[in-house]
C-alpha cells in the first residue's frame, strides 16, 4: 500500500522531470500554459454524448510526452490515480439515461454509457495534459506564466507558498500519523478521537510555522511586495508553438477527423 | 567601528500569557565580537534573539544597534544590519528555488539585475552551494538547507550575524563545514547553542542566561571552569574539557 511519504516522493519526481532539457522544456512557460488551456477548453466544449471526436485529441499529449522525453508509464499511473473519482462522478449516468442512441451490431448502447465513457476520456485528456504541463514546466514556471498572463499576484504567491509548504506539512503529518500508529500497537488507537487532536495539532503547528516564516520574511526586508528578476522570453519559437498547436486543435474540434477517416474508409470499401 | 555596537539595557519581555521570558538583560557587544548565548531550555535565548531584529518589542528596557534605538522608523535599517538565521531552515527557505530565496533579501533592499546576481553568486559561493542555485528547497538535504539559509542572509551583507542553534541536526561533517564558514565571517556574530564544544571553539565571549537573566558573562575558558555556575544553569563542560572516557585522563581544553 502506498504511504503518504511515498506519494510525496512520487510527486517530487514530477518536479524533477521539469528540470529536463528538451526543446519543449526550454520553451517559455506562457506558451505551454496557453496551449494547454486551449486544449482543455476545446476538449470540454464537446457535446456530452461525443466520444469519437475526442480520440484525435490524444495526439497532443502523445506528442508532448514524446517530444518532452517524459516517462509514459509514470504519467499514466498518475492519471489512473484520479480514475476512481471520475468513475464516481459518471457512474450514475448509465442508470439514469437509458435511451438507446447507438447500435453497434447487436449491442444497443444507451446515452448514459456514452456520456460515461465521454467523461472518462475527457478526464484522461485534461488531467493528463495538466500533468504533462507540470512535468514540462514545473509548478513555479506555471505560476509565473499565469501571473504574466494576468492572474493577480497574491494568487500566484499563495499558490507558490502552498506548493512549497505542502511538502513540509505532509511530512509533518506523516510523522505524526506514524507516531500514533506505532503506539497504538496494531489496535485502532483511540479511534477517531485521537485523529481529531492529531489534526488539531497539525493545524496549530502549521500556524506557528506560518508565523516563523513571516518573521523570516520580515527579517529579510519584506514589505509586502514580491520582486522577481525573471525575464520573459516569448519569442518566435513560442509564437509558432502557440499558433501551430492552437490552429491544429481548433481544426480537430470543428472537423470530426474520426468521422472523416471513417467515411473515407467505408466510402472506399463500399 | 562603534556603529555595530549592540546595546541592551534592562531588557524585559513578558509574553501575553504572563510568562516572564526576559527579566532585565543588560550587555553591550562590540564590533567583531563572537558571542555565544547559552542556557537551559526556556532560559530566554530565542526570545532574546527575536528582539535583536525588532520582531519582538520589549515590555520595558532599551535595545539599540549601532546607537540607533529600534523603533518602527529604524526597522528597515536595523533589519539590513542584523542578519538572522533561524533554527529550522524550512522556515527560512520559502521561495520556489534557491536562487529566488537568496535573491529575496537583495531585491527587498532595492537592488536589481546584475547587482542582485552578483550578491547571490557571491553568497552561494561563500557557503559552497553554487551548484544548488536552481534547485527547489525541498530537494535539499539538511546540511544543504542550512548552508543556503545562511546564504540568504549573507546576500544582504549584514554587519551583525545572529543565529539560533546553527549546528542543530547537522552531521559531524556538515557541522565542521558550518563552523569553518562562521569563522570566516569577521563581523559581529551572536548565536545560541547547546553545542558547547562549538561555543568553546568559535566564541571569545559567552553569556549564560538563566530564568531570563544574565547569570554570567565572560571568556569561555572562565565560564566553563565554573562548575557551580554550570550545574545551576543546567549546563556542563564541553566534551573537549572533560576527561577521556577510555583512559580516564583529563584532557586539555581545546584551543
Amino acid at each position: 500500500m502506498s504511504t503518504i511519504d511515498g506519494a510525496i516522493l512520487d510527486f517530487k519526481r514530477l518536479d524533477l522531470l521539469a528540470s529536463g532539457d528538451t526543446g519543449l522544456h526550454r520553451l517559455d512557460a506562457k506558451a505551454k500554459v496557453i496551449v494547454t488551456a486551449v486544449f482543455v477548453l476545446l476538449v470540454i466544449s464537446h457535446d456530452r454524448y461525443e466520444l469519437s471526436a475526442l480520440f484525435p485529441f490524444f495526439i497532443f499529449p502523445a506528442a508532448m510526452i514524446a517530444a518532452g522525453n517524459l516517462p509514459f508509464s509514470y504519467i499514466a499511473r498518475k492519471i489512473l490515480l484520479l480514475c476512481p473519482f471520475v468513475i464516481v462522478v459518471g457512474i450514475f449516468n448509465p442508470l439514469i439515461d437509458r435511451t438507446v442512441i447507438l447500435h453497434a451490431g447487436p449491442l444497443a448502447i444507451s446515452g448514459g454509457w456514452l456520456s460515461f465513457f465521454s467523461i472518462i476520456t475527457r478526464s484522461i485528456l485534461t488531467v493528463g495534459s495538466a500533468f504533462i504541463l507540470l512535468a514540462l514546466t514545473g509548478f513555479t514556471g506555471v505560476c509565473q506564466a499565469l501571473e504574466e498572463l494576468g492572474m493577480p499576484r497574491p494568487f500566484a504567491v499563495q499558490l507558490l507558498f502552498l506548493y512549497r509548504y505542502i511538502f513540509v506539512l505532509t511530512e509533518e503529518g506523516g510523522r505524526a500519523a506514524r507516531a500514533r500508529q506505532l503506539r497504538s500497537c496494531g489496535k485502532k488507537g483511540m479511534g477517531m478521537g485521537s485523529f481529531g487532536t492529531l489534526i488539531g495539532h497539525l493545524l496549530l503547528r502549521t500556524w506557528q510555522r506560518a508565523e516563523r516564516v513571516h518573521i523570516a520574511m520580515l527579517s529579510r526586508g519584506f514589505d509586502g511586495r514580491f520582486h522577481s528578476g525573471r525575464q520573459s522570453s516569448f519569442g518566435m519559437r513560442e509564437l509558432i508553438f502557440v499558433a501551430g498547436w492552437s490552429s491544429f486543435l481548433i481544426t480537430l474540434r470543428f472537423m470530426n477527423i474520426t468521422q472523416i477517416i471513417g467515411s473515407l474508409v467505408t466510402g472506399r470499401l463500399s | 567601528m562603534s556603529h555595530h555596537l549592540v546595546e541592551l539595557k534592562e531588557l524585559r519581555h513578558t509574553y501575553p500569557d504572563g510568562t516572564v521570558a526576559l527579566d532585565g538583560v543588560t550587555f553591550t557587544l562590540k564590533h567583531g565580537e563572537s558571542v555565544g548565548i547559552i542556557g537551559a531550555n526556556g532560559a530566554g535565548k530565542s526570545t532574546l534573539l527575536l528582539h535583536l531584529n525588532g520582531y519582538l518589542v520589549p515590555t520595558s528596557g532599551e535595545i539599540s544597534i549601532g546607537h540607533t534605538p529600534i523603533t518602527k522608523e529604524t526597522l528597515p535599517e536595523i533589519r539590513r544590519t542584523v542578519g538572522m538565521v533561524f533554527q529550522d531552515p524550512d522556515d527560512q527557505l520559502f521561495m520556489p528555488t534557491v536562487f529566488d530565496d537568496v535573491a529575496f533579501g537583495p531585491f527587498n533592499l532595492g537592488l536589481s539585475g546584475d547587482a542582485v546576481e552578483e550578491r547571490v553568486t557571491s553568497a552561494l559561493s561563500k557557503v559552497d552551494a553554487g551548484h544548488l542555485r536552481d534547485k527547489p528547497p525541498y530537494h535539499l538535504s539538511g546540511g544543504e538547507k542550512k548552508r543556503v539559509a545562511i546564504a540568504t542572509v549573507l546576500s544582504m551583507e549584514p554587519d551583525i550575524l545572529v543565529m539560533d542553534e546553527p549546528t542543530n541536526g547537522l552531521d559531524p561533517f556538515a557541522r565542521r563545514q558550518l563552523m569553518r564558514l562562521m569563522k570566516e565571517f569577521h563581523h559581529t556574530k551572536i548565536f545560541t547553542s547547546h553545542d558547547l564544544d562549538m561555543v568553546m571553539e568559535l566564541c571569545d565571549r559567552v553569556i549564560v542566561l538563566g530564568h531570563g537573566r544574565v547569570r554570567a558573562d565572560g571568556p569561555p575558558a572562565e565560564i566553563f571552569s565554573n562548575q557551580r555556575l554550570l550545574t545551576e544553569c543546567r549546563l556542563e563542560k564541553p566534551l573537549s574539557m572533560q576527561g577521556c572516557p577510555v583512559c580516564g585522563m583529563g584532557q586539555k581544553p581545546a584551543t
